[in-house]
């Protein structure tokens, strides 16, 4: 534990030494970020000269000032009007510059270039669904070109989500009965994080969405291609496991938020009101549209949301065919 | 209690009962203070099971249900159980009418009352670990709170509330002493600066506490009636519930803070021997800092979904916290300068809580401009700013209190070594376990997460080993305490040359404090 601990330490360092980015941040993968690091700069920077003068001022105090007898005597100072003066005006003038910078950016932030390119995204417990305007679905994925704006029209199923974008500095709640929007313009192609940044419950940390920025012909590609063509059924149940299942179960018998899918097919399943069924095709349509119809023993009530309009019936006849191959 | 320090209001009755049904504001702080310890060490086990839980990346001893009840209860308890009572119910009641010169607080039993609420409340918050538990975050935010959360939510909350109903009887129990028992020529302005942060503080739990008390209660009736309120399913707006929530739960850190500050105040006068400077000011600054506090609960919310605008006044008006923060700050570091300096266990606390309050402080300019936030919002940025805020705010403020109050308490001085080792775990601890996590934030990672990307896992590891360091500190804080009031030795009536009213009465004080009637013909700090 404490050989961890001292290089945890180094590696900080040596990270804090060699960094040419803004120091600790993610990398930066749109003009936004760049600007709004360069304020996190600046308040970092007066911060950190503010906190060691501070320092530096008590310990020398400390040290000078240190009682020499019992009867040492004191000063009566009391105040001084025009100190306090001075130090109630200089803080307050760089608070305001500070709040005023922020404005700026925030202004920029939240208002979207008119013709960006716009996808509802979903929050659902525990994964983001995509809709893009061609009609085009997917989940837990995003595809979007490069230096093109991009606004995500947000919305929620159930509980309130937020989708952030540490490498976009920007996050915005999804709320259930009203949209929010967030914009991006990615200015470097790589894959990002979308992480989900309120508690939504027992899957909240796994609901990690990838963002992939590329080139505006293989988006154009992507947008156009059927993710399952040429796909068997069960080749098709395994994509789909892997977006939309694999928050909360295994593929094997491994038990995470919900039961594992290893060994499943043709077992008798024990229920919390005490009757049983097979594990069949309606046993696994069922357990995906209508999830509370029937808890298993040692699970609780409610955590499944309802996968109803968000899996197409192609999708679900492909995990039935995938469930059906997974042995324990 | 030997007889060594002579009648007393610890020895002047005997027995468990002669406790329990006390009207003696001292006997019932010793009592808030016997319940917050039990409370505080309930919630430091939590965050032990939590932080070795995240010592590494992958699931380890909890599932993800697990961890965020564990989550929750540490966070739920060391708010509501620990922080909003700790240091106006514990040291506030004890010191308040002996800094001012009184009898007792204006209604005795009220404040008994109030004990009993809270202990009330806790109870019914705590039955909730036999139930299916609660997951939601302390926040309880809806429409997770009220839809599919555990049902142990309703325990939590309506804890909550009836603990919330003790807050604002103590408030009220204050402001009522304040006005009207103060010793003769007492003026406000000849006031101890504790009792000032305790006014700022009455006034925050009796205007926030009935908001976030009906709040609560909403919350339960959509949750158990069916009541639309929150739910966009039942026609309600969630984001109604943060402005709510948050209307309280934003004063409520100032109410940690402010009495915190007072004590800071106290401590760095009588041990730097010197008036402190800019008294006014400083009063001028609790005040500003209540009364603003109730003015920004929107910064919590700028990625919400609330408007763009509302976003950028509540910027705004954050900043004005900040400065009358500052100058604080800047105050006690004058109140040093051309003193003479004594280093005990309570200065240390109190330079501990400027170092560690610094950063707090700063960090917040980060949150409080809009931009930097829409980054900060929801990562362990901001878990780092409110622990560096109310454990350092709140927490070296207790002990700086407890250590330099516990000779009036018992009668009996601590040992100086041990409390000053104490401190060192303390200090040294809370650091390591809370500035990795700054870093965290900065590099994206999210809060309330049960696990976590690989390239975290170094800072988590850091952050663990010094929660460990931290709670070590805090027990043997306590233990020092304790053995203090058992075997310490006699520590007569003003150890510390201080010149507060409660000072010259005997130590610990008789039942009605003082002998004789006290007339006040000066401030506060007669040092020179």
């Amino acid at each position: 534990m404490f050989r961890l601990f001292f290089i945890s330490i180094f590696s900080l360092f040596s990270q804090l030494a060699y960094s040419k980015k803004s120091v600790f941040m993610p990398p930066e993968a749109s003009v936004y970020a760049r600007d709004a690091d360069q304020l996190y700069s600046f308040i970092l920077n007066v911060s950190a000269v503010a906190f060691v003068l501070i320092i530096l001022i008590i310990a020398y105090f400390g040290i000078k000032y240190r009682r020499k007898t019992l009867n040492d005597k004191t000063p009566n100072m009391s105040h001084n009007f025009a100190l306090e003066v001075v130090w109630t005006i200089i803080p307050a003038l760089i608070f305001f510059f500070m709040f005023g910078w922020g404005w700026k950016l925030w202004n920029q932030a939240r208002h979207s270039p008119n013709g960006a390119l716009e996808i509802f995204a979903e929050g659902q417990k525990w994964s983001w669904s995509f809709n893009y305007k061609s009609g085009r679905t997917s989940t837990n994925v995003v595809y979007v070109p490069v230096n093109k704006p991009v606004k995500f029209i947000l919305s929620s199923k159930d509980v309130i989500h937020s989708l952030f974008l540490p490498a976009f500095r920007k996050k915005q709640d999804a709320v259930p009965g009203r949209y929010t929007s967030l914009w991006i313009q990615p200015n470097k192609e790589g894959e990002y994080y979308i992480f989900c940044a309120e508690f939504c419950g027992t899957g909240h940390s796994e609901m990690i969405a990838k963002l992939k920025v590329v080139s505006f012909k293989e988006y154009a590609k992507w947008l156009s291609n059927d993710p399952y063509k040429g796909l068997s059924l069960s080749a098709i149940g395994k994509k789909t496991f892997k977006t939309s299942c694999v928050a909360c179960h295994s593929s094997d018998s491994t038990r995470k938020i919900g039961p594992g899918f290893g060994g499943l097919w043709g077992s008798t399943k024990q229920f919390t009101n005490n009757k049983s069924a097979l594990v069949d095709e309606t046993y696994i349509r069922e357990s995906i549209l209508n999830p509370n119809a029937k808890i298993v023993k040692g699970f609780p009530k409610g955590v499944m949301p309802t996968f109803k309009g968000q899996l197409s019936e192609k999708q679900i006849r492909g995990l039935v065919e995938y469930i059906k191959d997974l042995k324990e | 209690m030997s007889d060594l320090l002579g009648k007393n209001y610890i020895n002047c009755e005997k027995g468990l009962w002669s406790w329990l049904t006390t009207l003696d504001h001292k006997r019932i702080g010793i009592m808030y203070l016997i319940a917050i310890v039990f409370f505080a060490f309930l919630g430091a086990v939590f965050s032990l099971i939590l932080r070795y839980e995240l010592f590494s990346a992958g699931k380890d001893f909890l599932t993800a249900l697990q961890y965020n009840k564990v989550m929750t209860y540490h966070g739920a308890i060391m708010t509501f159980m620990v922080l909003v009572p700790g240091i106006p119910a514990v040291l506030g009641n004890i010191l308040l009418p002996l800094q001012i010169g009184a009898k007792d607080v204006a209604f005795p039993r009220l404040n008994l009352l109030s004990w009993y609420l809270l202990i009330l409340g806790a109870a019914i918050a705590i039955i909730s670990l036999f139930t299916t538990g609660v997951d939601t975050g302390w926040t309880f935010y809806a429409p997770y709170s009220t839809g599919s959360a555990q049902s142990g939510t309703i325990f939590v909350v309506l804890g909550a509330f009836v603990m919330g109903l003790a807050s604002i009887l103590t408030g009220l129990n204050f402001i009522a002493t304040i006005h009207q028992l103060r010793a003769k020529g007492m003026t406000f302005m000849r006031m101890p600066l504790f009792v000032w942060g305790l006014y700022a503080t009455s006034i925050i739990q009796i205007v926030a506490t009935p908001v976030v008390g009906i709040t609560l209660l909403l919350l339960v009736a959509e949750r158990v009636l069916g009541v639309g309120v929150f739910d966009p399913k039942l026609g309600g707006d969630p984001i109604l519930f943060q402005h709510f929530f948050w209307f309280y739960s934003h004063p409520v850190v100032y109410l940690m803070v402010l009495p915190g500050m007072g004590v800071i105040s106290e401590v760095v006068t009588a041990f730097s021997k010197k008036v402190i400077f800019g008294y006014k000011a400083i009063v001028y600054a609790s005040v500003a800092i209540a009364g603003v506090g109730f003015l920004v609960w929107g910064h919590h919310m700028f990625v919400s979904g609330q408007s763009d605008w509302a976003g950028v006044l509540f910027s705004f008006i954050t900043m004005f916290v900040g400065i009358p923060t500052a100058v604080k700050i800047f105050n006690w570091m004058t109140t040093l300068y051309k003193g003479s300096i004594e280093f005990r266990t309570p200065l240390l606390f109190a330079l501990g809580f400027l170092f560690v309050f610094a950063i707090g402080g700063l960090t917040g300019l980060f949150l409080a401009t809009l931009s930097t936030d829409m980054h900060f919002h929801d990562t362990y940025f901001v878990v780092a700013h409110f622990h560096y805020t109310m454990v350092g705010g709140a927490v070296m403020a207790v002990f700086a209190g407890l250590f330099y109050w516990w000779p009036k308490i018992c009668g009996r001085m601590y040992n100086e070594l041990q409390g000053q080792i104490g401190f060192a775990f303390v200090f040294i601890g809370f650091n390591v376990t809370f500035f990795p996590q700054f870093i965290l934030g900065a590099m994206g990672m999210p809060r309330r997460y049960f696990d976590y990307l690989p390239e975290f896992e170094h800072l988590h590891a850091v952050s663990t080993v010094g929660s460990t360091i931290v709670n070590t500190g805090m027990v043997i804080l306590f233990v020092v305490l304790y053995r203090a009031w058992k075997y310490g030795e006699i520590a007569g009536d003003n150890p510390w040359n201080a010149t507060t009213l409660e000072w010259q009465t005997t130590s610990p004080p008789p039942h009605e404090n003082f002998t004789k009637e006290m007339k006040v013909t000066g401030g506060p700090y007669d040092y020179a």
